[in-house]
């Protein structure tokens, strides 16, 4: 199988007093044809990783190659191969779709036409319009238009969804997934844990500049132990015993209180759920609150970091 | 097709899509020409108002300067003649006084006011022939009627060159530092595209809007005032293109480093002001010292409004302008070389 992206203990210290340490220590590969996912909070390092490898940041040690090929020696053959949409990129307000595209198709020496371009993020209806006169959700498509317009192996997209509504991010979603699927590679970051586990094929969630876990979403998900989570929330609070209690509950994994929500994951919850009922009646706690899901990659990163991701 | 002429392109659609840039690029000179030259036109014949000091034989010199057309009398008692000197109202008191039982008159007045010699003169010469002067003989008087020695003859090289140069701020470093803002630089610098091709488009493109807005500042002092070209046009535009080029240039490494809209006006400001005022574009710099002189020649505005001067009022050659010439040379390299050192191209 072949490589798009390989790292190896990537490091990057901005100076200052004291110096940050943005990414401390980061080793992943990416296979060719696949989408990799970096999930994190604010913070975590993952912009800083993803433009060291698109060549906008020089790593304070470590190596990085993409597309079998070194940053110091190989960059303008790499940036002919790879398609870039970065985070808060303001593209000329008065040209329109197509003029925008034929000026980054400009820079390439292969690559699709404007119109085909156009095409794949389903713009042609907007393509004489003004950059400004487009919604959010069509701005972010042309930003991933000018990442495809040279015909790339291999594309980086920067939190191609932050801030859309529900619809435009899956009109993204289709673009991307239209892209991995003529066995192109994707390596995007994203704070949306359904963008990742929908898109991804595997993940690496970032915590503090350094990889906490790393897998394809459902073995991350299969590694609690627990596939179901029951939240709820209630009118007095829980003591110490309670919770001892409701964590002998067979198939209870963990039990935790975040605000005044407590969250159980767990394995079986038609044998969960009747226990947790009982023992709240016996105490006479009323419920205020009920609710029971499928764990999700967030859950994941509560289990590793014993802190919640921000999520929206 | 190739990214210069793209680049090129892109950047002039983006600059007339911007209908009040287009007008103050354009039209401003055109109205500063226009405001400046009706204000300093010159006037075919002047009147001076000057005051006759109020005593009992004022009435003599009032009766001698009526009818004169350059001359407008006001008879005024002392003190308030003083205030209307001060406030330059009147250019010239005068007093009749008697000395010895002979009549003779008093002048007052501030040399250093425009016009107050002038009138000085002419009152003396038409009061000294009411008493007795005799001419010893009569001169004959041309009026030299020939465009060119206009203050808007004088204006519009200056004009032009405040042209080039804000085009030049605007136009380059401004434009960087928004794209710099916008991430567009750095998102540009994912992409293959060269340095090199980008920064050229950008001077091109600056090279493009300057056209219209030098060709129509000139059509336009010349349908209103008969401002002329007397060198020849290939040296004006040889002087135009390379101040052009020189304005670029210092844009550029004004717009090399900073990241926000404030730093980048700071610094425009910081350059631009003083030049406005000591390089010679509304007044010529000979008022200053003459020892500030060689640095006020060495600055980026000097050469490009002396050399336009030259070659278009006195139809001076090109060759002439060698030192001109190379000080504007070594105002293209100097900041073009420093702005490639510490271009901020990824942040």
């Amino acid at each position: 199988m072949q490589i798009a992206i390989c790292c190896e203990n990537l490091k990057k210290t901005y100076p200052g007093k004291p110096p940050v340490e943005a990414v401390r220590g980061i080793s992943f590969s990416v296979n060719a044809g696949e989408c990799y996912g970096v999930l994190g909070p604010n913070g975590a390092g993952k912009t800083t990783t993803i433009e060291i490898l698109e060549g906008l940041l020089d790593a304070t040690s470590g190596s990085a190659e993409v597309l079998g090929m070194n940053w110091g020696t190989s960059a303008n053959a790499i940036r002919q191969r790879i398609g870039v949409s970065l985070q808060e990129t303001q593209l000329s307000e008065r040209l329109t779709v197509r003029e925008t595209l034929k000026l980054f198709r400009s820079f390439y020496s292969d690559g699709i036409s404007a119109e085909q371009a156009v095409e794949r993020v389903s713009l042609t209806a907007k393509r004489d319009v003004w950059v400004k006169n487009l919604s959010g959700g069509q701005k972010q498509r042309l930003a991933v238009a000018t990442a495809l317009v040279g015909n790339p192996d291999l594309i980086f997209l920067d939190e191609p969804t932050t801030g859309l509504d529900p619809s435009s991010r899956r009109e993204l979603w289709e673009i991307i997934e239209s892209f991995t699927d003529s066995g192109k590679t994707v390596m995007l970051t994203t704070h949306y844990m359904e963008e990742a586990e929908r898109l991804c094929d595997r993940v690496a969630i970032f915590d503090n500049g350094e990889i906490i876990t790393e897998g394809t979403p459902s073995a991350l998900i299969q590694s609690l132990g627990a596939e179901h989570v029951i939240e709820f929330a209630t009118d007095r609070r829980l003591e110490g015993g309670d919770l001892e209690l409701l964590r002998q509950i067979e198939t209870v994994d963990q039990v935790e209180m975040f605000e005044d929500q407590y969250r159980i994951s767990l394995g079986h919850p038609h044998q969960v759920l009747p226990q947790l009922i009982d023992h709240l009646s016996d105490k006479h706690i009323a419920m205020t609150n009920l609710a029971t899901r499928s764990a999700t990659l967030e859950d994941v990163f509560v289990a590793k970091t014993g802190k919640q991701l921000s999520s929206d | 097709m190739h990214p210069i002429p793209t680049i090129t392109i892109t950047r002039l659609k983006e600059f007339v899509r911007r209908p009040e840039a287009v007008f103050w690029v354009y039209f401003f000179p055109v109205l500063m020409i226009v405001v400046l030259g009706v204000a300093f036109r010159n006037q075919t014949q002047e009147t001076f108002d000057i005051d006759v000091i109020k005593n009992d034989r004022a009435s003599v010199a009032v009766r001698q300067l009526e009818g004169q057309p350059q001359i407008a009398a006001h008879l005024v008692d002392a003190a308030e003649s003083s205030l209307r000197l001060r406030a330059g109202r009147s250019v010239l008191a005068v007093t009749v006084i008697v000395d010895r039982g002979q009549e003779g008159f008093a002048y007052r007045f501030d040399a250093k006011r425009p016009g107050a010699l002038a009138a000085k003169n002419i009152v003396d010469d038409i009061l000294q022939a009411a008493n007795g002067r005799v001419d010893a003989f009569t001169a004959e008087e041309t009026q030299f009627d020939e465009p060119g020695g206009t203050y808007v003859d004088f204006l519009v090289p200056g004009l032009l060159g405040i042209g080039l140069m804000g085009g030049g701020m605007w136009g380059v470093g401004y434009a960087i530092v928004d794209m710099r803002i916008r991430k567009l630089l750095k998102r540009f610098m994912a992409t293959p595209m060269r340095r090199s091709h980008f920064l050229l488009s950008m001077l091109l493109s600056r090279l493009v809007f300057m056209i219209p807005q030098i060709v129509l500042t000139l059509l336009v002092a010349y349908w209103m005032f008969d401002v002329r070209i007397y060198g020849s046009v290939g040296a004006v535009i040889f002087l135009v293109v390379l101040g052009a080029f020189e304005f670029a240039a210092l844009g550029l490494m004004i717009g090399s480093r900073a990241q926000t809209v404030e730093t980048a006006s700071g610094l425009m400001n910081f350059v631009m002001l003083p030049m406005y005022t000591l390089c010679g574009v509304f007044f010529s710099y000979q008022r200053f010292p003459e020892f500030f002189h060689p640095v006020i020649r060495a600055l980026p505005l000097t050469p490009i409004i002396d050399s336009l001067r030259a070659v278009m009022m006195d139809g001076d050659s090109l060759w002439n302008q060698w030192s001109e010439i190379l000080v504007m040379l070594a105002w293209c390299v100097i900041p073009f070389s420093i702005a490639m050192l510490i271009f901020r191209w990824r942040e």
